[in-house]
């Protein structure tokens, strides 16, 4: 269609383009909106003024610099630098402090607890539960239960080198797999199973208990003791306390002796400084069940 | 006669490329077939070799007819694309709401890699933005092109090619992120032996598109034609930069992206950011100017505003993808050019706002009397929304807590649902009896029930994202008085619950919206009566049968 159709519309009394396409689209010739046009201006003049203040346009070899001297580096080193500065003097004092020292200086021990959840929250609650309350295979660290020792430096080594990995210093111990290594028959198994429900008041046989009560004595209790309250310098957990890794159903017991079992922890030094790890130890110690 | 002559040698000529070309594709297919180590590959090829097949051999079975007469608009590539755009709308919606409800209870991820989160995000993203809104921009393009030019699609087979190569595009693509295939660039999952597909199908495209506009009957082109062919060659050139990649071999789907480190990243979030810009954005204004005009039977409110708006955004959009790597290896001065231009880009969007809202004037009677025109109103609202809240995410003090949080996940659908959703929906209802020459849709009352149903539930996934957005990064942000982070990751997850179901109730609310409007329009297709023909306006019958109405009137 021609140029030459232009009228003017009923409705709004504004004259149209005169371009008409598939029959009836037509365009009114109405000027810019001027709030529109202005609120524009002024975030191109807002544009220019921001690109004045800071770093803005790429040169041949360098970039306009922007008169406030802003640097984003530089203000992420200061603010880390700041972070440091402010936390230095605990994390000082906590560096050169013997671990029994932090729980009796007041603030020491809130700085401590203070890294200790955040560095807990992050690094430890994958395996052990937000609450420390761990899972199956994962220890529990709020009951007074403890499989490596409970104290202090106990739970400090503990958390640095781990339980069962590579590292030199790594905790070990290897129960024996009684049942895949066929160091025991099933019956035998099945009798010393019993018995160790018994310790704990739990059997289900007491006749198998009583059979058991030899074959614990001959295999078991050199690593978890004569009445089984374990030995945490071997890693022997407690067996008469009612308190189960693996679970305390006769199927759980029997599957441990049959496998063995033997949880891995990895290493911590590796991954987190000195300091963390002594508030990691201080927090978890008081958690509820710190020897 | 000699002209007659001269056309029929020209199909015969194309007839003969077609052939010859699905004949080199098949034999592409299946070599693929046979020689790839990797059976994702290999079945990928016996689809293209199949599908060449296929095309040849319907090809050569429609010789016979040549001599037909045809309709003056080429409209059979339009109505597959229309179907499949609801097709792939349905199957990405769905996908994105069982996503939604993984987020809030992970165990719905059945421990199956095909369908755990990592895999079908990109079949939700890439079903709904390439998919769903890639078919509703080529059936618009196709049928806006054709009208406000007066002239048949270019090409005798290329608009098929386009139509049918794109979904099998689509195909490949889809399918192999649930056998997991993906170079791991959001919104370019897809491997370079699909990317090399699209190229191709993309070229034919813009050389369909540009050939119609070039043999147009009109003067002037038509602003919806403008943002069409900025959204082909823009698109065109993102892709092709963005998917610069080195196979491993040619008979292996993995490849290494050319660009390392922060190029990379800033090539990806330029491409990124102008797929929103020129895939999401000009695609569907070319698809708002016509639809709304038509609809509403009233004028393009300014033609001045639609020339400065157009090239404003032309210009500006393109430098805007930095602000996706605020507080990042990104030098500051790329940052700062994100941001500003960001922040001018706002007026330019608002633009297109500003002329589909105006255009109404004058028939805002029509909002209440054709839930249609509504939705279309609707959407440009919710365009509204979106691009101011853009430059407002911009902004780097904003990003800093909003980055990286839910916050711009609900921008995006407060786009994505509302404004592209919207708008498709719109032209779809239009579409579907005008090109099946209809007297008008099956049920008004269902479009009513479906534009009330999708826009709550597109508030709800909104507004819960605002919550859950905001609550998340003031929670990664808080330090106790000693420095340390008050919260663990976990625990901001925690917060996120309730949330995140109710996000996914808005999005399971948007999902049965399109099914009613899926079931409405299968039966305007297959020409049931309309159940309230005497609601509905004359426009939304086929042009062909309006005279007839208005006689009848």
């Amino acid at each position: 269609m021609a140029d030459d159709q232009k009228k003017i519309d009923e409705v709004t009394g504004v004259e149209t383009t005169g371009h008409v396409w598939d029959d009836d689209l037509e365009e009114l010739n109405k000027p810019l909106p001027k709030w529109w046009l202005y609120i524009m201006y002024a975030t191109i003049i807002w544009s220019i003024g921001y690109w004045i203040l800071y770093p803005a346009w790429p040169l041949a070899s360098d970039y306009t610099r922007g008169v406030l001297g802003y640097s984003q580096r530089q203000i992420v080193m200061d603010q880390v630098e700041a972070g440091k500065a402010a936390q230095s003097q605990f994390r000082d004092a906590i560096a050169k402090a013997e671990l029994g020292e932090i729980p009796q200086k007041d603030e020491l021990l809130e700085f401590a607890l203070a890294g200790g959840a955040a560095a807990f929250k992050d690094n430890c609650a994958p395996c052990h539960g937000r609450g420390a309350q761990g899972f199956v295979g994962y220890p529990n660290l709020n009951d007074d239960d403890w499989i490596w020792g409970g104290d202090l430096e106990a739970i400090h080594d503990t958390i640095r080198y781990g339980i069962r990995n590579a590292d030199d210093d790594s905790r070990q111990s290897d129960m024996p797999k009684f049942g895949e290594e066929q160091l025991l028959e099933r019956p035998q198994i099945n009798d010393v199973a019993e018995y160790v429900l018994s310790l704990s008041g739990a059997a289900t046989d007491k006749a198998a208990a009583e059979r058991g009560a030899a074959v614990y004595a001959e295999q078991c209790a050199a690593c978890h003791g004569e009445n089984g309250k374990g030995n945490a310098e071997l890693g022997a957990p407690n067996l008469a306390n009612g308190i189960w890794l693996y679970g305390g159903d006769k199927k759980d017991v029997v599957e441990s002796i049959h496998t063995g079992r033997g949880g891995v922890m990895p290493p911590w030094h590796t991954r987190l400084d000195d300091v963390t790890l002594k508030q990691l130890a201080v927090y978890v110690h008081s958690l509820g069940g710190g020897k | 006669m000699a002209v007659a002559k001269n056309g029929e040698e020209m199909s015969a000529l194309s007839d003969a490329l077609a052939v010859l070309g699905a004949a080199f594709v098949a034999f592409l297919g299946f070599y693929l077939t046979l020689f790839s180590k990797d059976p994702v590959m290999s079945f990928h090829g016996a689809v293209l070799g199949v599908a060449a097949v296929l095309s040849a051999i319907w090809v050569l079975s429609s010789l016979s007819g040549r001599s037909e007469p045809q309709p003056f608009y080429n409209d059979g590539p339009i109505k597959f694309a229309a179907v499949a755009s609801v097709f792939w709308g349905l199957a990405g919606f769905l996908v994105g709401a069982i996503i939604a409800w993984q987020m809030a209870y992970p165990v719905l991820n059945f421990d199956l890699p095909w369908i755990s989160f990592g895999r079908l995000r990109p079949l939700h993203t890439s079903a709904v933005i390439f998919a769903f809104g890639g078919n509703a921009l080529l059936a618009t393009s196709f049928y806006v092109v054709q009208r406000t030019c007066k002239a048949r699609l270019f090409g005798r087979w290329s608009p098929w090619f386009v139509v049918l190569g794109y979904n099998l595009f689509i195909v490949i693509a889809g399918t192999g992120y649930v056998l997991g295939i993906t170079q791991s660039k959001e919104y370019a999952e897809p491997e370079w032996y699909a990317d090399l597909w699209l190229t191709v199908v993309w070229v034919v495209y813009l050389i369909v598109f540009g050939g119609t506009l070039l043999k147009r009957k009109e003067p002037h082109i038509y602003v919806a034609n403008w943002f069409y062919l900025a959204f082909i060659l823009t698109v065109a050139m993102l892709h092709i930069v963005n998917n610069l990649a080195l196979p491993v071999s040619l008979t292996s789907p993995k490849s290494y992206v050319i660009f390392s480190g922060v190029q990379d990243a800033m090539t990806q979030w330029w491409y990124g950011h102008n797929a929103v810009g020129f895939f999401l954005t000009a695609g569907f204004l070319g698809m708002m100017y016509y639809f709304i005009p038509k609809r509403a039977e009233r004028p393009v409110y300014s033609y001045r505003l639609s020339i400065v708006h157009f090239w404003s955004l032309i210009f500006l959009y393109i430098w805007a993808g930095p602000h996706h790597l605020h507080y990042t290896a990104l030098p500051d001065w790329a940052q700062t050019l994100g941001m500003t231009f960001s922040i001018m880009l706002w007026m330019p969007s608002w633009g297109g706002m500003i002329n589909g809202l105006m255009t109404l004037s004058g028939a805002w009677d029509k909002l209440r009397t054709d839930p249609v025109i509504r939705m279309m109103v609707v959407s440009v609202a919710f365009y509204g929304m979106s691009t101011f809240e853009g430059p407002l995410m911009s902004i780097k003090a904003v990003n800093s807590l909003s980055h990286y949080t839910d916050w711009t996940i609900g921008h995006v659908h407060s786009g994505a649902l509302g404004w592209v959703g919207m708008i498709s929906f719109g032209a779809l209802y239009c579409l579907f009896p005008w090109l099946w020459k209809r007297r008008g849709l099956y049920s008004m009352r269902l479009v009513e029930w479906h534009f009330w149903i999708a826009t709550i539930g597109i508030l709800l996934y909104i507004t819960a994202m605002w919550v859950s957005g905001i609550l998340q990064g003031l929670m990664w942000r808080a330090y106790d008085k000693l420095g340390f982070l008050k919260y663990s990751f976990i625990e901001t997850v925690d917060a996120m619950h309730i949330p995140y179901i109710i996000r996914a109730g808005g999005g399971s609310l948007f999902v049965i919206g399109a099914l009613l409007m899926a079931y409405n329009l299968w039966r305007t297709a297959r020409g049931d009566e309309p159940v309230d023909a005497e609601e509905q306006p004359r426009v939304a019958a086929a042009p062909e049968l309006r005279p007839a109405l208005a006689a009848a009137e």
